[in-house]
């Protein structure tokens, strides 16, 4: 019993500790977006609204989050759909040297998303004429997010069990059925996961939009973020703050969304 | 194990891969290669090598096997993987997921929150976040601790990328984990704690045989995206004097900052190869596991 109480309170001890050091960051976010001379000191704001209307003026802020909107929701459907698809194939169907091949995708992606391919990725868009457009950015990230999305995915199909798609398919069920009124459902939070990562990494993403786009007007928020300077290069710490917030609601939204309506967790299959 | 329940068959199973793989083809394996044929040659970013780049074989892998500054770019990420991903992302969200298992309510939903919180975040916002937290003159820590003017980017540039990392990234590994120990029947725990085992007999004997599986993947995707990762540049940009000079900023920084593409080109393909070596020992660890779960399950009734 002893024993259970220290447990107990130094779990309790652990959980405050993480709790502060992951909170501590955010304080910034926030204040500083609602004082009136913000500095880079986390401090009680002198309450004020001016900068959401200052930042409102910005004639590129408020249309960038409409454009990592279209980026990055396009990429996350695209990402879910393709991803669930290969995903169900491979976790179904026999296919030789499948787990190499994954292995090998991963692989690639993962060194390939970086600094590495920045060249090659730029000549491609350019001569496939996707400088400048939603698309290009679409398809340049989802082809990075795709393998790590298969091979996640791939993870929970293999955990739900076939008896109810071999029932499915006695009572004369198609392929494409039973992958939507049966898989689907079954690891659907996998699903939402996957999608808010997909969304969450391209809403933050600077490298890729920051090559594919010249024209500000397409320029995504994460990349706005950093025309906020003064003429000096000192950063404008008012809308850098400002923006910060606004840019970051969407996605904790769709969190708070998602991880309501579907549960956002890693697992997949029948609950035992 | 493998049996064809929804009935595709390869005609069809292959139409659901392909769209997938078509994309990842065009936009990741084709620039890939690229990248490869670019390392073999002296290609740079200005200059006349720019326009009429020639093939100089593997001169680019010896110069950079050769310089120091990679050899010490390399020990400091295996000190950052290391770090950040296997002992903070992993340990940190293996401990919360474990804490946290017999916790409901706010308690629970808190943590898990600003947990998510920190690793949802975009990247270009957090980027601001721990420049206020660190900074030297009016930094939120320096504040709290009572140290004005401490320079912790450049006292201890890879310590804050370490924790900076292990901030970001540990929501994935506790979802992973607290998925995995829900498999994981407490009537097991129950009795072994009965027997008198300890916490970490427990988890020893108990729960991480149930969840290696997990554990691997977990290990596998986290050690690649640390590896790989270039988001400690916004913090300390690989200074003071390469310190925390990482192996994705160190081609950034001889690839765009320096113009030789070429052998930026080459030093990221010694990265994919590292990452194999990685992934190969992660793949033989998990066959290792089929292959004990295939005989004890030829001995009795599948599980």
């Amino acid at each position: 019993m002893i024993r259970h109480t220290v447990g107990r309170l130094v779990s309790t001890v652990f959980v405050a500790v993480v709790l502060a050091l992951f909170a501590l960051p955010m304080l910034w976010l926030a204040a500083a977006p609602f004082d009136a001379s913000p500095t880079i000191t986390t401090s009680v704001p002198e309450f004020t609204l001016a900068n959401f209307a200052a930042i409102l003026d910005n004639p590129y802020a408020l249309g960038s989050i409409g454009n990592s909107l279209i980026q990055g929701g396009g990429a996350a459907v695209l990402v879910v759909v393709l991803a669930a698809l290969a995903a169900y194939a491979l976790s179904r169907v026999s296919v030789p040297g499948r787990d190499v091949l994954l292995y090998l995708l991963l692989l690639l992606s993962s060194v390939v998303t970086g600094t590495a391919a920045m060249v090659p990725i730029f000549e491609l868009a350019t001569r496939l004429n996707l400088i400048d457009t939603h698309l290009g950015v679409i398809l340049v990230v989802s082809g990075g997010l795709l393998p790590a999305a298969i091979f996640i995915l791939k993870d929970f199909m293999d955990e739900t069990p076939t008896s109810y798609e071999e029932s499915a398919r006695v009572f004369g069920a198609s392929p494409l059925q039973i992958l939507r009124h049966i898989t689907v459902p079954l690891v659907r939070p996998g699903l939402a996961t996957i999608g808010v990562w997909a969304l969450a990494s391209v809403w933050g993403g600077f490298l890729f939009q920051f090559i594919l786009l010249r024209d500000p007007e397409k320029s995504p928020g994460s990349v706005i973020l950093y025309t906020l300077y003064t003429e000096g290069g000192a950063p404008k710490l008012d809308l850098i703050s400002t923006f910060s917030l606004l840019y970051s609601l969407p996605v904790v939204a769709m969190y708070l969304f998602v991880s309501q309506r579907y549960g956002f967790r890693f697992h997949g299959g029948i609950k035992r | 194990m493998i049996t064809d329940a929804a009935g595709l068959g390869r005609a069809r199973a292959t139409a659901f891969v392909l769209p997938a793989l078509v994309l990842i083809a065009v936009f990741l394996v084709f620039p890939a290669l690229w990248t490869i044929y670019l390392g073999l040659t002296d290609y740079r970013l200005t200059g006349l090598q720019a326009a009429n780049p020639q093939v100089v074989g593997l001169d680019n892998y010896t110069s950079a096997l050769g310089d120091p500054r990679f050899l010490s770019s390399l020990w400091l990420t295996v000190a950052y993987v290391g770090g950040s991903a296997v002992i903070g992302q992993a340990g940190l969200g293996f401990a919360l997921a474990w804490v946290l298992r017999t916790r409901r309510g706010t308690v629970r939903r808190l943590v898990e929150g600003v947990v998510l919180l920190s690793w949802i975040l975009p990247s270009t916002v957090v980027g601001f976040l721990w420049f206020a937290l660190l900074d030297r003159d009016g930094g939120t820590l320096n504040a709290l601790l009572g140290t004005p003017g401490f320079a912790w980017l450049l006292d201890h540039p890879l310590l804050s990328i370490i924790v900076f990392n292990t901030w970001r990234g540990t929501a994935f590994s506790m979802m992973l984990y607290s998925a995995a120990l829900e498999n994981v029947p407490p009537s097991h725990l129950e009795t072994a704690r009965l027997a008198g085992a300890n916490v970490f007999q427990q988890l020893r004997d108990v729960v991480f045989p149930l969840i290696r599986r997990h554990v691997l993947t977990n290990l596998l995707l986290i050690s690649l995206w640390t590896f790989n990762d270039f988001t400690p540049f916004v913090l300390t940009g690989g200074g003071p004097e390469g310190r925390s000079e990482i192996l994705p900023i160190y081609v950034y920084n001889i690839a765009l900052r320096g113009g030789e593409l070429g052998l930026g080109a080459a030093v990221s393909f010694l990265i994919l190869l590292i990452n194999l070596v990685f992934a190969l020992a992660y793949l033989r660890l998990l066959r290792g596991r089929r292959r004990q779960e295939a005989t004890a399950a030829a001995g009795g009734p599948p599980a």
